[in-house]
């Protein structure tokens, strides 16, 4: 039961970071778009997610209640040596989930309250994402330091270090670079598509030079990157066929296809938090002087993972069929129409 | 402020906030559904304007609601970290359940509000019942998580060791039932009694009072049920607490002294130092008779606790004394509510009748946030009942006041930009639906 566990983590937290992810970057792109087009993005945008967009975050929830029934140790470790940046990321989550709802449902489109949900909305779409980075680079930064006493060995320095914040920013991009490729299959006309496309463009070559960052950034802390990558065979295909999807997405984007592309985007994704994930697995958080918390040996008690896997396994076949059709239905059937 | 008390403070603000959206996002579907169902069955469309008018304002209070639940399942840990990483483990089975209904509502969420024309209507309709059971159930399952702190069980505490864990008897704790019961009439009262005062009040002011009584007719009907079952649910959360948690039990009556015929103490002003209340109105014997069912039994009182294990009495019993205050109040008034239907229909229009609904528009969430405090406040020193303080449950980490600060805030601003919000959706009813 422990590996289904575990296996329900990881796809939670991929999926959060797919869907979620498309929605934190479509924010982020309004952010970096001329306020002449603002309005076209915003309505795109809205159509898109509109009816999904609740389900969509449901996956951080989820997340949050395995670790916390089934690895408290690295719940609890977390949420006391991360507690700033999850702060922060919080406060992004609140900020944009109400923002998003009155900018929908605000009975009155007044011009100054649309402004200022609107802007309230793509500030805290740069905001959450960075920080989610930030606090996943921090799990595996080895920075943290679970004998530190003095305030800010314990609490600061544990996700304030240059790796942390590369990998926050990597994050964005990739948010932004996933929003970009969803909405080329939403945007109903031509100028639209080739203003998505580019914006596509202009993000992969920020997402590769936030990634860049982060290799750089990892030496500072003597975390050698390329070795951990490349060192175990899993993680190596998973980077290749993570370059591999990138090229097939340009040449279907080229071409025009709509559904081609996000799955090859979708896909260049999970590889990438495939090859993360697996280089360091059982450790979910690897802190100083190899003092690590993994799923493997950090969890609790059999009789808890039991129960915990047999709801989630119960849970899913409600769900998916459930999860599947609302996405058929306004997704799949709405762009057949 | 030290960081202990802050951190309570943020943890109870963070609470009352909270169950506010949630009591809503319980009872507003169930509403809608009943809205929704005479729409289909009459085809009158004054029930489909109050069923659309309603789902807008669900869906913001869905969407505050929502952010503010993900804070929550972050500030455990936050907060208290040294409870989750004993506590998860044992209680975390409802909030699994839980994780699994919220995503079910918020599935069925998206069918209901966009799907309008889109799916067969009675599809439709049936989205929006899975709505409200989904939302039901996961406040009975949060509740049952709350019910384990109060009734710790399925687990073995041997020399400091959670050992032989048992997630579903503790789901299944002493306590679930009772709170559960109670919590969820509650949500009806209070959603029941806000929605129909301000029905009542655009009626009393005479604006679209055709749409604006059918609302009220249906959110009142639940209210008035639920306010007259309330006081005999809570009769039996008394009798389980005084079993459970004596402590609690005494804090709530401001009781002193352990005695036969125990006096039912109501209101007064608790003095913990003489060991007496002054000012209050006892009733001989009549707590004897509702903890134990008959008169002279004797009633275990505060004198018989150690100190260190009491919680703060005056807190407790003024809340309580609201709670059950404005309980009786609602109930006299639903009472009247049903006298008014079989009997003396020619009152339901009349301007006094609408003033004691709209004046009773509060009284349901004021009485919900002093039961929370009753059931919090009077579990203190304990986080989990007997075997774990709230003080060694806290963050090690400082300057938790700074968070404090920075989530009142938010709450705040978050308050009255939903009010703000919602009182532009009732000017908007009479352009939006008066064609
Ligand atoms: C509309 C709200 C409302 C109303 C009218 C009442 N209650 Fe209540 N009460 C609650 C809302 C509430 C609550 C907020 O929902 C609590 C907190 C925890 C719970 O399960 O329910 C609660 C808790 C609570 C407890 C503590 C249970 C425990 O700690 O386990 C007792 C003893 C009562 N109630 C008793 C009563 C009585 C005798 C009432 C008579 C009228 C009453 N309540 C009306
Ligand atoms: C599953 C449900 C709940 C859980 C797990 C929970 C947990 C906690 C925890 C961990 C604390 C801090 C320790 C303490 O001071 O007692 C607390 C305090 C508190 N909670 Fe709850 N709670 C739940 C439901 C609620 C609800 C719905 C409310 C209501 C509004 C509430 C009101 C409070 C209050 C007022 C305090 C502060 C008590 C004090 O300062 O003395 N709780 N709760
Ligand atoms: C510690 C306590 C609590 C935690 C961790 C918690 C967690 C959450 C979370 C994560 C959500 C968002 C789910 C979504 O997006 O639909 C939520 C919403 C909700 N919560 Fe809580 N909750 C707590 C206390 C309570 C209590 C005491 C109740 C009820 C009685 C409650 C009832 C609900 C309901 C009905 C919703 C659905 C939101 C809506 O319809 O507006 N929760 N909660």
């Amino acid at each position: 039961m422990l590996t289904v566990v575990i296996i329900f983590l990881f796809f939670a937290i991929l999926l959060y970071f797919l869907l979620g992810g498309a929605d934190f970057g479509a924010g982020i792109i309004e952010l970096f778009t001329s306020d002449s087009n603002k309005h076209r993005t915003r309505s795109t945008m809205y159509h898109a997610i509109g009816p999904i967009w609740e389900a969509n975050h449901m996956w951080l929830i989820i997340a949050v209640v395995i670790l916390f029934v089934g690895f408290p140790d690295i719940y609890s470790n977390m949420c006391t040596y991360l507690h700033i940046p999850l702060l922060a990321m919080l406060m992004g989550v609140i900020a944009r989930g109400t923002a998003f709802a009155f900018r929908s449902y605000d009975a009155i489109k007044g011009e100054r309250t649309q402004a200022l949900y609107n802007s309230i909305f793509v500030y805290s779409s740069f905001l959450t994402p960075l920080f989610l980075g930030i606090i996943a680079g921090s799990a595996i930064s080895r920075q943290i330091d679970f004998t530190a006493t003095d305030f800010l060995s314990a609490y600061v320095y544990s996700w304030f270090n240059w790796f942390s914040i590369a990998v926050g920013l990597f994050t964005v991009a990739l948010c932004g670079f996933l929003a970009a490729i969803y909405l080329i299959g939403e945007a109903t006309d031509d100028y639209d598509v080739k203003r998505f496309i580019k914006k596509a463009k202009v993000l992969n070559a920020v997402a590769f030079f936030c990634g860049g960052l982060v290799f750089m950034a990892a030496e500072t802390l003597n975390i050698h990157m390329a070795h951990w990558i490349f060192g175990n065979p899993v993680s190596r295909w998973a980077v290749i066929a993570a370059s591999i999807s990138l090229v097939l997405l340009w040449i279907t984007i080229s071409k025009g296809y709509k559904q081609l592309p996000r799955i090859f985007a979708a896909f260049q994704v999970s590889m990438i938090l495939l090859s993360v994930g697996y280089t360091h697995y059982p450790n979910f958080i690897m802190g100083k002087n190899g003092k690590n918390l993994s799923v493997l040996t950090n969890h609790a008690t059999a009789n808890t993972i039991d129960s915990l896997g047999t709801a989630l396994l119960i849970g899913s076949l409600f769900i998916l069929p459930a999860l599947f059709y609302l996405f058929y239905s306004f997704r799949v059937k709405q762009s057949q129409e | 402020m030290n960081d202990f008390l802050a951190a309570r403070s943020q943890m109870a603000l963070s609470l009352g906030f909270h169950i506010i959206y949630s009591c809503i996002g319980m009872v507003m579907p169930v509403f809608m559904a009943i809205s929704h169902y005479k729409y289909l069955k009459t085809q009158n469309p004054v029930y489909k304007n109050v069923t659309q008018a309603w789902s807008k304002g669900v869906a913001i209070f869905f969407a505050t609601g929502a952010v503010s639940g993900t804070m929550l399942s972050f500030e455990l840990g936050l907060l208290w970290p040294k409870f989750m990483v004993h506590a998860g483990p044992i209680f975390g089975m409802p909030f699994s359940l839980e994780g699994v209904a919220f995503f079910i509502e918020a599935i069925a969420l998206g069918f209901f509000l966009y799907g309008w024309n889109r799916f067969n209507k009675w599809f439709h309709w049936a989205t929006g019942i899975v709505v409200g059971v989904s939302g039901i159930l996961s406040g009975i399952l949060v509740v049952s998580a709350n019910s384990w702190m109060n009734s710790p069980s399925g687990f073995d505490f041997v020399n400091g060791q959670y050992v032989n864990i048992n997630p579903m008897k503790a789901m299944f704790n002493g306590a679930w039932f009772s709170e559960a019961l109670h919590m969820t009439i509650a949500a009806f009262v209070a959603t029941g009694f806000a929605v129909a005062g301000i029905h009542a009040l655009m009626i009393y002011r005479k604006q679209n009072v055709e749409f604006h009584a059918k609302a009220f007719r249906i959110a009142i009907a639940f209210a008035a049920v639920a306010a007259i079952l309330q006081p005999i649910s809570g009769d039996i959360s008394a009798k389980h607490a005084a079993k459970r948690q004596p402590a609690k039990l005494a804090a709530m009556e401001a009781y002193f002294h352990t005695q036969q015929y125990a006096p039912l103490i109501i209101g007064g002003i608790p003095d913990t130092a003489a060991k007496k209340v002054n000012y209050a109105v006892e009733i001989p014997g009549l707590l004897s008779f509702l903890v134990h069912d008959n008169f002279k039994q004797e009633v275990k009182g505060l004198d018989q606790i150690p100190v260190k294990d009491q919680p703060n009495v005056p807190v407790t019993h003024y809340a309580f004394q609201i709670m059950v205050g404005f309980g009786v109040i609602m109930m006299l008034i639903g009472v009247l509510y049903l006298i008014a239907v079989c009997k003396k229909r020619h009152w339901l229009t009349k301007g006094w009748f609408l003033k004691l609904f709209i004046y009773s528009t509060p009284l349901g969430f004021i009485a919900l946030e002093a039961g929370w405090t009753v059931t919090e406040v009077g579990r203190q020193p304990w986080i989990i009942q007997d075997v774990m303080r709230t003080a060694d449950a806290v963050t090690p980490m400082p300057g938790i006041q700074y968070s404090f600060y920075l989530f009142s805030f938010i709450y705040f601003t978050l308050s009255l930009a939903v009010i703000f919000l919602l009182q532009r959706q009732i000017k908007m009813v009479p352009e939006l639906y008066d064609k």
